[in-house]
Formats: C-alpha cells, structure tokens, sequence
C-alpha cells in the first residue's frame, strides 16, 4: 500500500476547555476519496482546517504530504484545494478574474493563468459566464466555481468541507458528477458532509464523527453491514400512538428505534415485517420499506439523527 | 511519503512565501479598477477645489487681513499646501484601510480565500499595505502637480512633500488598520473613526492654521497627529519653515514608528483572526 498523503494521530483542537475535535486517528491513502461524515458541531470544519494548514493543532500529530503543518503550511497549502463550507469568492470581481487572482497565489505566472482560468471555466461548466460578475451566479454556479477555484494549483488533495449543503438536487447531482471525474483522474478527496446519500455516492471510506471524536470507520458499505440490518420498515401511527405501538411490537426485526414522528423496524426483510405487523392487527397510516444507509448507521452509533 | 512528493511540496511553497505579499497586492489593486473612475475624479477634482476655494477665497482674505504677511511669513497658500497634501493621503487611507479590512474578514470573506491558498496572514496585511499605497501615491503626486501649477510649492525641496505626505498618510492608515481588521460586528465603528478620529484630526492639525493659535490645552492634539507632524514636515521641505532640527527629525522618527508598529500590530491581527 502507497504511504498515506494525510496522518492524523491523537489530533486534538482546544477552544479554551472546549474539544472541538478530541484525540482523533486516521490516514488517507493518496487517491483515495475520505469522508467526515457528522451532524454539524461534530467537528469536521475544524478538522479541515487542521488538515487545510491554516488552524493550529492544541495536540496530537498530523502529516500533510510528509510535512509538518506547523512547519510547512504554505508548502502543504501550494498542494492543496480548498471549497469552504462557505463561498469566499470575491464578489467585486468577475468571475474569470476570481481564478486568475487565485491561480497568483500559488505563484502561477500570468502567462500560463489565463488558459487554465479557460480550462476551469470550461470543466466547471461556466464558459459562458466568464464575464459576469460573482453575485449574479446561482448558488449551485458559485460553487462549481469555488470548485473550479480550488483546482486552480492541480492540487494533490482536495479539502471539500460540505460541498453541496444548500443547493437543490439538480445542482448537487452536477457538481457530484465533476467531483467524480476528478476522482478518476486520481485526485484525492477529502470532504465532511451530514448528507449520507453523498457520502455513499462519493467516498470509498469515511469516517463517523461525533462530538469530536471518531465512532465508527469503513466503507459505506462495511459501516451499513457493521451497524446496521439490510432493510428498514419505516411506520407512521401518528405522534401520539407511536410510542405506544412501539410497546406493543417490541422484539419486532433485529431493533426498534422510534422517532417522534415514525418508528423504524431494523431487520433482513422488511415487508415480511410489515405482513406480521399487519397480521397482528396493527395497521400503519404510512409505511416504508428502504435499505439501511448511513443515516441509520449514525442513529445506532450516536443516538441521534444526522441532520436535525 | 515518499520525498519525491514532499519535495514537489517543498518547492510549491517557494514563490508564495518570497511574493506573497504582492500577489495580494495584485488582487486588491484589480479590485480597485471597479471603481477606479471615483478615484482618478477624486484625485484630481479634490486638490482642484481646494486650491481654488483657498487660494483664491480664504488665501486672498488671510492675505489681506495679515498686511500681505501671510502666515508665518509665507503666502497663505503656501503655508496651506502641504498641509493638504499629507490630507489627501490620509483621506486615502481613511477609505482604504477602513472598509477593505473588515470586509475581507466579514461581507466578503478573500482574506481566508488567500490563506487557505499559500498566503499567510502577515503577507495578507503586507499585501493591503502595498494596495493602499498604490492608491495613495498616484493621488499625492496628482496633488501636488497640482499645487506647482498654482505656484504654492517653490523651494527645490518641495517634491520631498510626496513623500512626506504618503507617509503620513500611511502612518494614519496603520494606526487604523490592526483596528479595522479586528472588528467582528459592524456597528457604525468605521463612521465614527472619520467622526471622530479623521475630522478633528484635520481641524486641531494646525492644517488651516499654526498649531500655536490654538488654546494650549488643545495643542496636545496636533502633538500626537501625524497629520500635524506631517505638515510641519511638508512645510519644511516645501518653503523652508523654520524650526529645530530636533523636531525635524522627530517628525520624521514619528511618522516612522507609526507605521512600523501599526504594520507588526496588523500582521499579527490578521494572522491570529486567520488562524482559529
């Protein structure tokens, strides 16, 4: 196996007696698409940040491309693309002109930016707005330029901190699109997401974060298979019986967890759980048989759902 | 990991850390073009106006009322001139080093853009230093063209003002900036800076008059303006004002420190808010 691009051990980040992030472990081999995935608060940003050399680690060690962050920061960040959690384009610039004041800072002479703030332009498919100025884009177009941004030094790892919160589905399935094709071109990824579906759509491993710390790590899959039953029987009996029934069917499929607004039957086969609930003369107003995913995962860890 | 790609690293961090600071510089002053019409209107249209209204209004007046003695032995003009010189700079850096600060921070978050890139905190504040420089010199040299057309800067010396008045107004502009660059929350904070910071400033500077007409107990305002000390400098230079070589050069040493310590000062403000 490649040796690891980013090592984190024991990392840890203090705000006064406040552990944002609380003695964590883990490596990213390089090629590799690593997720965070994590309610908000769990900290993630801040471990982006650590990873990103710009926040200072309280403790604990971390490796970026062999070198120390402390020590290298502008040589790990000239490595690096960053998309914030939150656009920092500069709106008093058009948009061709933010990826050539960008494509600067990284050293990249005047000659060479101009065709490659095209290329970006061309991947992040914003060709035709060049000219236009940051504010007049539509959310999901600033952030394929965020993107496009970021790629501006052909970085060796990509920091993506929640990379599509807040855009309809449209915009979401475009950029995913761009952010694969970078991925196969060998591009290493590392994003925090709370969305399960793109952390299921993007990393080939991730990480459970909570409160600081790590609860659980593999691959989408492993974690679903680990912590999780194959189907899930989603009923409704409304806010004011679920609990109720919950009593009544208790031992129903592998676990039960009951929500304020549903209850969730764990098992290997969902409608054979509804038929015997059915039988049993407990008539759902609504029902759902679905496939465990990441959601359920962070239920069973956590106790709590991921986007609240 | 291997060397090869800690080395490649290595050497991506080599161009950022020696020009850093003029990449930001770059940004900025690219910025500016947005409204790079305000600012030449301003620059040449202010002196204008003063030199009219001054000149030929109050100067006239003054003139007449002092029995053609002028102020201190000059035209009153002249006694004027350099004076709004080191102004015009330090309105510069009143608009430059204000707003621009907090908004990179706040309304339009580039200072963490440029730090997540190779930038550091201190080449952020190096970078805006230079941008608010490049803006300030093309607007005194203006002003002072503008001054030597209407004949109030005579001695050999005088083009000395430039550089005067720029470091005055970078010495106000730095006294401001660690400032600007720490507020969280806007609340009128840059409003009352030229409130109450740049307006008196320019009354109590001895800009208008000579700093000894004032009550004494006033005169301790002029004392810690750079504005005066930079007047008394650019009057120095441009008709040869008599007074002691001591304050001459604490004029200058003054001016000096200002801008020294207001640079450590916002180097280390941007760095700090940078790095959370």
């Amino acid at each position: 196996m490649p040796a690891p691009v980013i090592t984190a051990s024991k990392l840890t980040k203090r705000y006064k007696d406040f552990a944002a992030v609380d003695g964590i472990d883990f490596e990213v081999a390089p090629g590799e698409s690593f997720g965070l995935l994590g309610p908000n608060g769990a900290g993630k940003s801040t471990t982006m940040r650590m990873v990103g050399a710009v926040s200072t680690r309280t403790s604990g060690e971390l490796s970026i491309l062999g070198l120390d962050p402390n020590e290298h920061g502008p040589e790990i960040r000239s490595q690096l693309g960053v998309v914030p959690q939150a656009d920092n384009l500069d709106m008093e610039l058009r948009v061709r002109d933010n990826l050539i004041v960008y494509g600067r800072y990284f050293g990249i002479p005047h000659r060479v930016i101009g065709n490659k703030a095209d290329e970006l332009l061309e991947f992040a498919q914003l060709a035709d707005r060049a000219k236009a100025k940051v504010d007049d884009l539509s959310g999901g177009m600033k952030r394929r330029l965020t993107i496009a941004r970021a790629l501006v030094n052909d970085p060796r790892i990509l920091l993506l901190d929640e990379p599509t919160t807040g855009l309809d589905p449209q915009a979401r399935h475009i950029l995913w699109d761009r952010l694969f094709r970078l991925k196969e071109q060998g591009t290493t990824l590392v994003l925090t997401t709370h969305y399960m579906d793109e952390a299921e759509q993007l990393c080939d491993r991730l990480v459970v974060v909570d409160k600081g710390t790590i609860m659980a790590e593999g691959s989408p899959a492993s974690l679903i298979r680990d912590h999780s039953s194959r189907e899930v029987l989603e009923v409704r009996f409304g806010s004011d019986r679920n609990a109720q029934v919950a009593e009544q069917i208790a031992g129903a499929g592998d676990r039960i967890e009951v929500l304020p607004d549903r209850i969730l039957i764990y098992s290997a086969n969902g409608e054979a759980e509804l038929a015997q609930l059915t039988a049993a003369g407990l008539t759902p107003m609504t029902s759902l048989v679905r496939r465990s995913s990441l959601e359920d995962v962070f239920l069973r860890l956590t106790g709590r759902s991921l986007v609240e | 990991m291997s060397v090869a790609v800690s080395e490649k690293a290595v050497a991506g961090g080599v161009k950022p850390r020696r020009w850093g600071s003029w990449y930001v510089a770059e940004h900025r002053i690219r910025s500016m073009r947005a409204y790079l019409q305000t600012i030449a209107v301003t620059a040449v249209g202010t002196p204008l106006g003063y030199m009219v209204a001054f000149g030929l209004g109050l100067g006239m007046l003054v003139d007449a009322n002092t029995g053609g003695g002028g102020v201190g032995g000059v035209d009153y003009l002249d006694f004027l001139a350099p004076a709004l010189l080191a102004s015009a700079a330090v309105t510069v850096a009143a608009e430059e080093c204000t707003y621009p600060m907090m908004m990179g921070f706040k309304w339009n978050p580039i200072f963490y853009a440029m730090n997540a890139a190779p930038i550091s905190g201190k080449q952020v504040a190096n970078g805006m230093t230079i941008a608010v420089l490049a803006r300030m010199l093309p607007t005194v040299v203006i002003y002072f063209v503008i001054i030597l057309i209407f004949g109030a800067a005579e001695s050999p010396w005088s083009w000395l003002a430039i550089i005067i008045a720029t470091l005055t107004g970078m010495a106000v502009g730095l006294v401001i900036m660690p400032y600007t660059a720490s507020i969280e929350q806007d609340k009128g904070q840059m409003a009352m800076i030229q409130r109450f910071g740049i307006l008196p400033m320019f009354l109590f500077s001895g800009t208008f008059f000579p700093l000894e007409q004032l009550p004494t107990y006033l005169q301790w305002i002029g004392w810690i303006s750079p504005l005066w000390h930079g007047s008394q400098l650019g009057r120095v230079a441009t008709f040869g004002l008599a007074e002691p070589i001591w304050l001459t050069v604490a004029h200058v040493v003054y001016l000096v420190a200002l801008c020294v310590v207001g640079l450590l000062l916002t180097q280390r403000v941007v760095s700090r808010r940078l790095n959370k």
